[in-house]
């Protein structure tokens, strides 16, 4: 009878220590509230902007800009010039002090990390943040764990595209023996390594 | 036994209904449990910092320093961005005029950079054909939006159009901080494109290619 609750007791801890106790769950869903409600649905979903019309440094540098509120304002000095929802917008172009955005994705201090080398290498935005240009309000939608970028590293021929489909959030290989096919081509074309060794991303 | 198995059913339904499932959506920051090294002394692009008066990391270039760069290959050799050179402001050397004709050497590896850069940058507004039917124009969002195909914009020289993107003009804002210098000239070269495709006679295709109209 012991042996029956010890091993429902632990049985259960050990399953809530798996289930609970990674970064699928404690970081997976994280939605701030943001300043301004900047939506990416209505901005690149509806009206079919490109990502690095914002970010546009994602392609040359470790690191994904925010965009300033001057470029906000290209557009909404004549779009919802009144609107209450953009005040602080345009409130910030007019002084200069940035609108304070929450950070949602960030890996920790100890890992190097770099959006130029994936996004010119042909892995898409969506493999690691999800559909963004569905969502009303960013969130975390992939736990970017060791794990998570592991499985990527490992076998890059599964997620290579084409290099203009990288902003696509919605493009789909035609089937996965082509996914396969391209994928291989690519790693020669592209010579794409398996990046495995720990120095790769703790150096 | 029987108020262990209550017990421990009650326990585990307890801490479901209180930690909820993978994937839900929440508010408050994920909570770190041993943030060893996770949150170092050292300074992140775009985050608020204590250290500068201003109180953010990104800091501006100071006034009169130069950025380490990679020349410009134009049509008459290499030229860096802080010369003053027609590449870089659009201006005849000395002078305010305009240049009449693109610096970079045309190639057909320009015009698709070109047409990449355009439609990123400038569709949303002008349109994917440069008519000023881009989305925000069709939705009734924006009220002015310039036709580049307008006889006054076909005949500014390539040093204005340069210029134009550069720094921006009435109610249009400047694309030079976002936009790299070899960039903005392919799209300069790419409108030019845009505009001799409306502009353009039958004459002007190659014969093999006139077969095929009509
Ligand atoms: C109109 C400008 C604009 C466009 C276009 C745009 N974004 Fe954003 N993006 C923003 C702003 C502003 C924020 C910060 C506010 C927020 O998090 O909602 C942001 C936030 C994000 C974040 C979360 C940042 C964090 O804190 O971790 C991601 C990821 C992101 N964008 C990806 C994309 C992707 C992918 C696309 C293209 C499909 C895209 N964005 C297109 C303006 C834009
Ligand atoms: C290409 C032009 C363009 C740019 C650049 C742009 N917006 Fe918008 N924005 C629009 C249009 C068009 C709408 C929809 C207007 C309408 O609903 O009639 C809109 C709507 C909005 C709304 C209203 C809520 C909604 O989703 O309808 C907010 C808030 C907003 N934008 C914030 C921003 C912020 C912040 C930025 C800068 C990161 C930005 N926009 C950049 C064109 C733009
Ligand atoms: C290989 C995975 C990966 C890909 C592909 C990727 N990102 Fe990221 N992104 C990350 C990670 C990891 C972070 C957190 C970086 C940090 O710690 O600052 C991040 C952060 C961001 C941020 C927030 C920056 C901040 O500090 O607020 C934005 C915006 C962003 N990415 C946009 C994009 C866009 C746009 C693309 C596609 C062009 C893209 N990302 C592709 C993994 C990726
Ligand atoms: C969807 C696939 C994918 C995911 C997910 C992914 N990577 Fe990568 N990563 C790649 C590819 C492909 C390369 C390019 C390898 C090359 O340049 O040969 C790469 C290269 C890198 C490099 C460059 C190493 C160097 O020597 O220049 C670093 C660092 C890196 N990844 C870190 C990460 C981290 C950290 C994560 C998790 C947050 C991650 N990656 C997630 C596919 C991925
Ligand atoms: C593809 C990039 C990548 C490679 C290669 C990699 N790591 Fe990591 N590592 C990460 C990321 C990302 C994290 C942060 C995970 C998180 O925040 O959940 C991490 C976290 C860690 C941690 C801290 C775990 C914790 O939760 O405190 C250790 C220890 C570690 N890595 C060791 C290694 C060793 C040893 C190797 C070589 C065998 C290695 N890593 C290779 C990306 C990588
Ligand atoms: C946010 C919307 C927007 C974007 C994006 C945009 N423009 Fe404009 N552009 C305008 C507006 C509005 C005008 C009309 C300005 C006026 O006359 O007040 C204009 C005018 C112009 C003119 C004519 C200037 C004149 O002398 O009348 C040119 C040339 C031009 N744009 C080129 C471009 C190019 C090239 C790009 C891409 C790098 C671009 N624009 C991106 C909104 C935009």
């Amino acid at each position: 009878m012991v042996l029956t609750g010890g091993l429902l007791v632990g049985g259960a801890l050990v399953a809530g220590a798996w289930y609970y106790l990674t970064p699928k769950y404690s970081r997976v869903g994280y939605k701030p509230i943001q300043p301004v409600a900047f939506s990416h649905n209505t901005h690149v979903n509806q009206l079919g902007m490109d990502c690095r019309y914002c970010h546009n440094a994602v392609e040359q540098s470790w690191y994904s800009n925010l965009p300033d509120s001057a470029k906000c304002m290209n557009c909404h000095n004549q779009v919802l010039k009144d609107d209450p929802r953009l005040a602080l917008v345009r409130e910030s172009a007019a002084t200069g002090q940035p609108i304070p955005w929450v950070q949602i994705h960030r890996v920790p201090d100890y890992v190097y990390f770099n959006h130029s080398v994936h996004v010119t290498r042909g892995i898409s935005c969506v493999e690691c943040h999800g559909q963004i240009d569905r969502m009303e309000e960013v969130y975390h939608a992939q736990p970017l764990s060791m794990t998570f970028c592991l499985d990527c590293h490992r076998h890059p021929e599964l997620k290579l595209r084409p290099l203009d489909k990288i902003t696509d959030m919605n493009w789909q290989p035609e089937s996965p023996l082509q996914q396969r096919e391209f994928g291989q081509r690519a790693i020669k074309n592209w010579k794409v390594e398996s990046l495995e060794n720990c120095s790769a991303c703790h150096r | 036994m029987r108020y262990f198995f209550a017990l421990f059913a009650v326990s585990v339904a307890a801490v479901i209904a209180l930690l909820g499932f993978r994937g839900s959506h929440f508010r408050k920051p994920p909570l770190y449990i041993f943030p060893d090294m996770e949150f170092q002394l050292k300074l992140r692009p775009q985050a608020p910092s204590g250290f500068f008066p201003n109180g953010r990391t990104s800091q501006l270039p100071v006034p009169g320093t130069i950025a380490r760069a990679v020349p410009v290959q134009t049509a008459s050799g290499p030229v860096f961005p802080f010369e003053d050179a027609p590449v870089n402001t659009g201006w005849v050397v000395g002078t305010t005029n305009f240049v009449e004709h693109n610096p970079l050497p045309i190639t057909s590896a320009l015009l698709k950079r070109g047409q990449q850069r355009y439609t990123i940058n400038c569709a949303p507004c002008h349109g994917g054909l440069a008519d000023g039917n881009g989305i925000t124009r069709k939705i009734g969002a924006m009220a002015v939006v310039a036709n580049l195909h307008d006889k006054r914009i076909v005949e500014m020289p390539d040093g204005e159009l340069f210029y134009v993107i550069t720094h921006g003009r009435n109610l249009m804002g400047p694309y030079g901080a976002q936009v790299s210098i070899e960039d903005r000239w392919a799209v300069v070269a790419y409108l030019r494109a845009l505009q001799l495709a409306r502009l353009g006679e039958p004459e002007d295709l190659p014969p093999q290619l006139r077969t095929l109209l009509k």
